[in-house]
């Protein structure tokens, strides 16, 4: 079997089969449906070259031998008709020229079957001598082969012809040629009464070729999507296999079986068609879609890949929402003690009389601070309600699967990602990148549009420049001084918010010893109103600093980038180290406290001992004197936080984006130079800043979310309002950015940033879990040591023994370090392996150039031999014959270049049978043939690999030839 | 195939799905736009052509450079203007959300293959770039970067070293990009 068939692209196989009409594009077959499939493309390649030639090769089968009388009396009447066609009209004879080819095709398998005897190498001689049928040599072979192996001929026969049939009929409904379906039918009929005898002459061989068939067909209905055709030829190819597959799939399976057989096809149909409309309904469910591609034909797919960001945040905080709320929240409201029953769900006596006032409310103090909203409010009680729900341990668990799945979820996308991107080399292409891939189709904004232009060209001078001379500084030594000047500013900008935090906390800790009624409300706000104004005007001034940089656009959006980031998780480390001072504070007050209620507890307990007849004293839970319970004071400090953070963001998207808009828009009218153009101009929507506020806000979400049970709900809201509130906002008053920014360049870079912060904001939760005691009167943990105590209470009470056992087995650092050990190892033996594919991969990337060249070159040497023998076969007095043949196809190139306007698909009539035999196909010219066979083949190959010089015309047309074709009609 | 005319058959509708990246909903908002692009009298013909003038007003093609070529590449029809509805949800096919890479780089060779000949040679790319830098005098390149930037890539993406970009050696370069598949959409 010749090499060539096995490298063939994909692309090669596209195009056999967009001649053909018919076969599949899956190469992943079994070997043997692979040989079919190259036996079908074989067959056409003859019939392609047969065409032009038609006749002749017509006369030459009908000697060539023949089986049974009826089909030789056929053969001549179409040989008869065909020639008088063939002086009437070039199209029909076309038609005609292949069914012969067909015949022709099925009278030559009959003397292979014949002589099955005959060595391959005789057959290539018995070729030499006959000219004419040098073009199908290999397929012969190709078809010897098969047959032998295949020893029963019948069906097969059958089965092949059936094929041909179809896809001549294929491409004759394709040409549109009407003419041509005369003799289809009648073919056909003859079909159908072969086919009433098969179902019960099948055997088992044929059977599986039958189903292979089957299967090629259902193959290609699910790949004809992803075909480069116009839908006409897409519906009757569909319609065509569609009628196959109902004819044939019935046959298969025997007696029971193929009830069977026929029952799951019917289930598979079903199936899929529910797959279908449950696609559909997905794809009506994902919300804000249509909102979504508005944005993205404005303002392209940049600004659009925030609020995809935006979405999946949302998601994300949906389903952590519905962990705390279903597991957490509802139970202890439903089930647990009701509010009032004990002292930790009881608002204190001194805070009562103002608890339901909308201020404290809005702190969320008061009634909020004791309800579920909070850690304080849930009860250590092992078990609540009649569902008996191990109330302490679902809120341990709860907390610790937000984590979990918070990190699975981030790490699935960002593996995703980068499969997406598929790790190409960044260089290699520049150019062509920018020249290819740079337009945004989604940009429907005439302005935007504009701006994309700009870019575009931008970005080619850069390119161009930066190619040109690898940029040489005029003044070095300033540049460097005034980089080292913007870091240093930056610097002192983060030391100096940084500080300023932590003095703002420590003097509100002030504030809360000395109560907070007798201050005002900036005073009892000091902390989160500086952290989000901080956050507002720091970028602002980095903005400002990085000018004197002059780096890059680029460049210079990752510095910034870097150095907000630092802000903002500066500024949380500061914050989490003054809540951590404040938390040791609290956990002295309580030492107190609980020296104080055991002193206060043995009081009351001596008042009751005097008169022990009279009911122990009930005093109200309100006035039990309680602890400080450090773990609702953080979780309100995060609640308050994300409070103060959301308003700001949606005043500065008013006032900062909605008002300057407004303003712009309406005092243009009256002022004294262009508001439009001018200084304040219209904002533009910053994706990095907007992504990067996102990120954080969710940072604070995990790392509240334990103390405070309520904060996913709120980030959902929050999430919510800002999707509608910033869709309007961008819509309304924002103009497309000028430098537009590819949106999936960054993708990962944002996921690789939400990694860092969701594994610096689980750190200090988990390690204030892992270390602090919990408060001894609030919270599901109180009277426990530490919090994951929890767990080991679980395992001793509720299960087996032995279950406990093996855990405290587990847990013995002479297994876990092991284990690590063992999970190091494997990464790093992952890492090489990663490592050592990556230079697999730069080595066959190498080879595949080298073939290339080489390829090349031998083409163009194939190519120029065979140009030469051509022409001195011409010369030779027998080339009439050649003569002869090329005529035809001369006329037809005219006729299709009369037909066809656009003349400049040459090469598309090359494959019709035309002339320019040396490069474009040296098969076709028999000389070479002839001569070089061996030389042939690799031109073959080369062909097939990589469309190297001599050859890209061959496979290029006959992708295009279908437009040529439609032109035709 | 003449069931376009004013509503969608339901077997045609399914078929539509099976050989388009269209979801049902996609495919019917696609044909009451189409629709809308159609005259009065267009409307009665067996399958209506809505004229490229009335296409590319449609806002998601108002602004694309490339509008005229794409409407030229998915047309059927002999002359090479105006899309029937087929033609119109092909279109819409390639450029739609789950297309696979090798369709949409097939119709990108396509549509960048300004004189249809199955290369993309120096006048294509020349045509290309023009297109990409807008039609202002400011934005465009002066003739030597022009030239620059064409042997650049050239130098990059021609393997074969025949001068011109075909077909195989663009999708190669294409398939590479992390940004072709999100940006070669266009949804209505």
């Amino acid at each position: 079997m010749p090499k060539d068939h096995l490298i063939t692209s994909e692309n090669d196989i596209g195009i056999e089969l967009e001649d053909s009409g018919e076969g599949c594009d899956t190469r992943n077959g079994k070997p043997t449906s692979g040989r079919k499939r190259r036996r079908r493309r074989e067959s056409k390649k003859e019939r392609k070259k047969d065409e032009g030639r038609g006749s002749r090769n017509a006369q030459h089968a009908v000697d060539s031998g023949e089986r049974t009388e009826k089909e030789r009396q056929r053969k001549r009447r179409k040989d008869r008709e065909e020639k008088a066609e063939h002086v009437q009209s070039l199209d029909k004879s076309k038609v005609n020229s292949r069914d012969f080819a067909a015949k022709n095709k099925k009278n030559l398998k009959n003397e292979k079957t014949r002589s099955k005897g005959r060595s391959k190498r005789e057959l290539e001689e018995g070729e030499a001598k006959q000219p004419q049928r040098k073009g199908c040599a290999k397929a012969e072979e190709n078809e010897q082969d098969t047959c032998e192996r295949a020893g029963k001929k019948k069906g097969k026969k059958k089965k092949h012809r059936k094929k041909v049939e179809t896809s001549s009929e294929q491409e004759s409904s394709e040409d549109g040629d009407k003419e041509g379906e005369g003799e289809d039918e009648e073919v056909e009929e003859e079909e159908e009464v072969e086919k009433e005898v098969r179902p019960e002459t099948l055997t088992p061989e044929e059977l599986e070729k039958l189903k292979e068939a089957v299967d090629d067909k259902k193959k290609l209905i699910q790949a004809l999507r992803g075909k480069p055709w116009p839908m006409k030829k897409k519906h009757s190819t569909l319609r065509e296999s569609q009628e196959f597959l109902e004819k044939y799939e019935g046959a298969l399976g025997k007696g029971k079986g193929r009830k069977l057989y026929a029952y799951k096809v019917m289930m598979n149909k079903k199936w899929m068609k529910f797959k279908r409309d449950f696609e559909n309904f997905t794809t009506a469910c994902i919300p804000w879609e249509m909102k979504i591609k508005e944005i993205e034909s404005h303002f392209g797919s940049s600004v659009a890949s925030y609020f995809i960001f935006l979405r999946w945040m949302y998601g994300i905080n949906m389903i952590l929402f519905g962990l705390t709320f279903g597991l957490v929240m509802v139970p202890e409201a439903l089930m647990g003690r009701p509010y009032g029953s004990m002292p930790r769900k009881t608002v204190p006596r001194a805070e009562e009389t103002n608890a339901m006032d909308f201020a404290v409310l809005w702190d969320f103090g008061g009634y909020a601070q004791y309800s579920v909203l909070f850690y304080g409010y849930y009860n250590s009680q092992r078990a609540i309600g009649w569902l008996k729900f191990r109330m302490p341990l679902s809120y341990f668990l709860v907390g610790v699967g937000t984590v979990a799945y918070s990190y699975m979820v981030v790490i699935r996308k960002m593996a995703r990602n980068a499969n997406e991107t598929g790790g190409g080399d960044e260089n290699s292409f520049n150019f062509s990148w920018k020249t290819f891939t740079s337009w945004d189709y989604l940009i429907g904004n005439p302005e935007t549009a504009d701006n994309k232009f700009a870019s575009i060209t931008t970005s080619f001078k850069e390119a161009i420049l930066e190619e040109q001379e690898s940029r040489k500084d005029d003044n070095i030594h300033l540049t460097r001084f005034l980089r080292v000047l913007a870091n240093f500013l930056v610097l002192c900008c983060l030391a100096g918010s940084g500080y300023l935090i932590y003095f703002v906390v420590r003097r509100s800790q002030k504030f809360a010893l000395e109560g907070f009624e007798n201050h005002t409300w900036w005073e009892r706000n000091e902390v989160n109103m500086v952290m989000s104004l901080l956050g507002m005007f720091c970028p602002m001034l980095f903005d400002v600093i990085s000018a004197l940089e002059n780096y890059h656009p680029r460049v210079a959006l990752q510095w910034q980038l870097g150095r907000i980031f630092a802000l903002f998780l500066g500024n949380l480390y500061t914050f989490i180290i003054a809540l951590m001072d404040e938390i040791n504070l609290k956990r002295k007050e309580e030492d107190v406290v609980q020296f104080n209620m055991t002193m206060w507890e043995a009081s009351l307990h001596n008042n009751t001992a005097d008169n022990s007849t009279a009911p122990p004293l009930f005093t109200h839970p309100a006035d039990v004197p309680r602890g400080p319970c450090w773990e609702t004071m953080v979780g309100q400090e995060f609640v308050r936080l994300i409070i103060s953070d959301t308003m700001t963001t949606y005043i500065t998207l008013l006032i900062g984006d909605f008002l300057r808009a407004v303003l712009v828009r309406f005092l243009n009218y009256c002022w004294c130079w262009d508001l439009e153009a001018g200084f304040p101009s219209y904002s533009e929507f910053d994706v990095s800043g907007n992504v990067l506020g996102l990120i954080f806000n969710q940072g604070m979400i995990w790392m509240g979310a334990f103390y405070a049970p309520c904060l996913p709900a709120l980030n959902v809201l929050r999430l919510h309002v800002s999707m509608y509130l910033q869709c309007w906002a961008v819509m309304c008053c924002n103009v497309p950015q000028e430098r537009v920014f590819k949106a999936s360049g960054s993708n990962n870079f944002y996921m690789a940033m939400l990694l860092v912060i969701l594994f610096l904001s689980t750190l200090p939760a988990i390690y204030t879990i892992v270390t602090i005691p919990p408060s001894f009167d609030c919270g599901p943990f109180s009277g426990k040591a530490r919090m994951f105590d929890v767990i080991q209470e679980t395992l001793e009470s509720d299960f087996p023994a032995w279950i406990s056992k093996v855990f405290s087995y587990a847990a013995n650092p002479g297994l876990v370090l092991p284990f690590m050990l063992l999970m190091v190892l494997a990464i790093y033996y992952l890492q090489s392996t990663s490592k050592s594919y990556k230079e697999a991969n730069v080595e066959l990337k190498k080879k595949l150039q080298m073939q290339n060249e080489e390829n090349k070159k031998k083409n163009k040497r194939a190519a120029l031999k065979a140009a030469m023998e051509l022409e001195e076969a011409r010369k030779a007095p027998s080339s009439r014959t050649a003569e002869q043949h090329y005529n035809p196809s001369h006329q037809h190139r005219r006729h299709d270049m009369a037909d066809s306007r656009a003349g400049s698909f040459s090469s598309d009539q090359g494959k019709n049978g035309d002339d320019q035999a040396p490069f474009t196909d040296c098969r076709r010219s028999q000389p070479v043939k002839a001569s070089a066979s061996s030389r042939g083949r690799h031109a073959n190959q080369g062909a097939t690999t990589g469309y190297p010089a001599g050859h890209p015309r061959q496979s290029e047309p006959s992708r295009l030839q279908r437009v040529a074709s439609t032109q035709r009609r | 195939m003449g069931a376009t005319a004013s509503h969608l058959g339901k077997d045609l509708l399914s078929e539509y799905q099976e050989l388009t990246f269209l979801t049902k909903q996609e495919i019917l908002l696609a044909h009451k736009r189409f629709t809308e692009l159609l005259s009065r009298e267009d409307k009665n013909l067996p399958d209506p052509r809505a004229p490229t003038e009335a296409i590319l007003t449609l806002p998601e093609l108002k602004s694309n450079p490339f509008r005229e070529r794409i409407v030229r590449v998915f047309s059927t029809s002999e002359s090479r203007d105006g899309l029937t509805f087929e033609d119109f949800l092909d279109l819409l096919s390639a450029f739609s959300d789950s297309a696979t890479l090798e369709i949409k780089s097939h119709y990108a060779f396509r549509i960048f293959d300004f004189d249809d000949d199955g290369t993309l040679d120096e006048n294509d790319l020349e045509k290309l770039v023009n297109c990409l830098t807008g039609e202002t005098e400011e934005t465009r390149l002066t003739p030597d970067e022009m030239k620059q930037l064409i042997s650049n890539i050239l130098e990059e993406s021609d393997i074969d070293k025949d001068g011109t970009v075909n077909l195989s050696e663009f999708q190669h370069v294409i398939s590479r990009s992390p940004d072709f598949v999100s940006s070669f959409k266009i949804v209505l």
